[in-house]
């Protein structure tokens, strides 16, 4: 088995331990897991842009927002997505998010670095923009509220069932994003990121590429944002401000990019901090902030390059052990 | 919809805009400067905010408060800039994820410090009468804010036009590598910048919190209209941020009078525009 298997494998058990584990906990946890999860999807789809195609996003949170308005307004106004038509909520979803990234793109894709973020910091206050304060469509401030989750055979309204639904979308979701960055396309984008320029000389359609893996990554953001809606019950501006998109951004630099599962653990590390440190503790936000401050400090590869840096460490303690050994010999 | 309804929103609308310029200023010489994406800009114009109402509760006195509040931001803006930026080196995402981390240490800190209650600054009231000009109702603060914007904007360009250090500035902005050749210390120009970032960002707080009061979540609707000032008026240039904040103060004010459902989509969408088609922005050094 090489490096790469065993990696997977841990992926593998560990989803399946989650699987296993969480439906037999407390509905505090299973909630918990059920948010962590469905907001992963679109820390991956970010991580898509920043750890694999180097295109840092500052406004991943407006596709989410799509997903998340289609299902709550389709919802509220029509009842419709509430039975097996659920499934057409989310392939409107993930459509919609795409065809937004489609437009977003057109205007974004040829800036970079700091750029870039700029732009879809613009972009995203767009969107947010209309949330806010379209009120007839959107509710304004005070979002949409779904009164009840589908029902198709199975009762989503029961945690367990929903947790399994969204755990079930997030596993493929992560499937199908690995198999994307393992595939020759994802191997391009790795080297546009690395060298964009040389990239070029190569012959490949740069611009084309970093258009596909946007349009992609913001298809996933509207799956994520289906799932949040139903996870949430509520849908508001506060799902599309800045400052989400600020988090999914720091969740996957935390776990670290370039990893899609750092992403999963970044986000699972930052809602559980949110979410149970706060009934603990009045001051947990100093602790996500200084989390925040002392992982881009000394962990610029995230938790998920730990590892890495320890085998280095190893290696060069190593090499001076060996180094001293030798020193008798040629002095 | 006559004559005075389009000449009072256009007065509210500038002086919005001097308010926007003070923020909005700083933070286009720290991009320019520096290449960083200031995240934690929103947070000292807050702070500004807050520490001014400290002042006034404890002295009385709302004159002391604006010099007071924006030189402890100032230092707070070095602080940050030398234990924590520059070590970094040059790395754009780095840095904007760290001022993030930090925007969000302050947002707490200020929620303990002067609890999540809305406060509103007073000004003297000298400043809150108003004064009749040809039928219309002028507030005497909108007009000192205005005053305000003018004279730290010709101070900002007088000192970066006509001083040495200015021209270090700009050299700075022009070409960074270059200047360090040519021996100009841009270690130190940053720091400088970054500070007077922050100072002018705090005294945008202090002066604003008359009207926007001060709450917490502030920071964060603050920094994108900022950005979108840098950003229309171009980064690294004085002019184009005056500019920049003019055209948002207005399109802001308008956007909500005629169109308020599309209000911040008005607002936003020629920002992305502007900046897919110039990145520089409209008056950027290129």
């Amino acid at each position: 088995m090489t490096r790469q298997h065993i990696k997977v494998l841990i992926v593998v058990v560990a989803l399946a331990a989650i699987a296993i584990v969480v439906p037999n906990t407390n509905s505090f946890v299973i909630l918990l897991t059920t948010r962590a999860l469905a907001f992963s999807i679109l820390v991956m789809s970010l991580d898509i842009l920043l750890g694999y195609t180097g295109l840092p996003s500052l406004g991943q949170a407006a596709y989410l927002g799509v997903g998340a308005y289609v299902t709550a307004i389709l919802a509220t106004r029509y009842q419709f997505g509430l039975g097996y038509d659920f499934w057409l909520v989310v392939a409107l979803g993930i459509l919609l998010a795409a065809a937004l990234a489609a437009i977003f793109g057109l205007l974004a894709i040829r800036a970079t670095g700091v750029y870039f973020l700029m732009i879809t910091l613009a972009l995203g206050q767009c969107v947010w923009g209309l949330a806010y304060r379209w009120n007839s469509l959107t509710g304004g401030d005070n979002g949409i509220n779904l009164r009840a989750r589908p029902k198709f055979g199975i009762d989503l309204a029961n945690e367990v069932t929903f947790f399994y639904l969204v755990f079930g979308l997030f596993a493929l979701s992560l499937l199908l994003m690995y198999t994307l960055v393992r595939s020759p396309f994802g191997q391009s984008l790795a080297g546009i990121r690395e060298r964009e320029l040389r990239m070029k000389i190569l012959g490949y359609n740069t611009w084309l590429h970093k258009y596909i893996a946007f349009i992609v990554a913001g298809g996933f953001g509207g799956l994520s944002g289906v799932l949040w809606a139903h996870t949430a019950g509520i849908v508001s501006p506060e799902n599309v401000v800045l400052t989400t998109s600020v988090d999914a951004l720091l969740m996957a630099v935390l776990g670290g990019a370039g990893t899609l599962v750092g992403g999963v653990i970044g986000a699972t590390i930052v809602f559980g901090l949110r979410e149970y440190l706060s009934t603990l503790v009045p001051w947990w936000q100093y602790v996500l902030g200084a989390v925040y401050v002392l992982t881009i400090l000394y962990l610029p590869t995230g938790l998920m390059g730990i590892p890495a840096r320890i085998r280095q460490r190893r290696a060069l303690t190593g090499n001076r052990e060996a180094m001293k050994k030798m020193a008798p010999v040629t002095s | 919809m006559n004559a005075q309804f389009w000449l009072t929103q256009a007065f509210n609308g500038i002086s919005y805009g001097a308010l926007l310029f003070l923020v909005g200023s700083g933070l286009s010489l720290i991009f320019g400067v520096m290449r960083i994406v200031n995240l934690s800009h929103g947070s000292y114009f807050l702070l500004g905010g807050y520490i001014a109402l400290s002042v006034i509760w404890t002295t009385g006195s709302w004159l002391l408060a604006i010099p007071v509040a924006a030189l402890i931001v100032a230092l707070l803006g070095v602080v940050m800039e030398r234990l924590f930026l520059r070590p970094l080196g040059f790395d754009p995402l780095r840095q904007v994820l760290l001022t993030v981390g930090f925007a969000f240490l302050f947002q707490q800190a200020a929620l303990d410090i002067w609890t999540g209650n809305n406060f509103d600054i007073n000004p003297p009231d000298a400043l809150t009468k108003s004064i009749v000009v040809g039928g219309l109702y002028l507030p005497l603060y909108r007009i000192f804010m205005i005053g305000m914007a003018v004279v730290i904007g010709v101070i900002l360009w007088l000192v970066m036009e006509k001083t040495r250090i200015g021209a270090a500035v700009r050299a700075t902005v022009d070409d960074a590598q270059m200047a360090r050749g040519v021996g100009i210390d841009t270690s130190r120009v940053s720091m400088l910048i970054f500070s007077l970032g922050a100072l002018l960002a705090a005294l945008g707080g202090v002066i604003g919190g008359a009207f926007l009061g001060v709450y917490p979540g502030l920071d964060f609707e603050m920094l994108p209209i900022a950005f979108a000032v840098v950003i229309i008026g171009g980064m690294g240039s004085l002019g184009g941020a005056a500019i920049g904040a003019l055209i948002v103060g207005l399109a802001d004010n308008f956007g909500k009078a005629l169109f308020p459902e599309l209000s911040y989509f008005t607002l936003y969408a020629p920002m992305a525009l502007i900046l897919a088609v110039k990145p520089t922005g409209l008056f950027g050094r290129e």
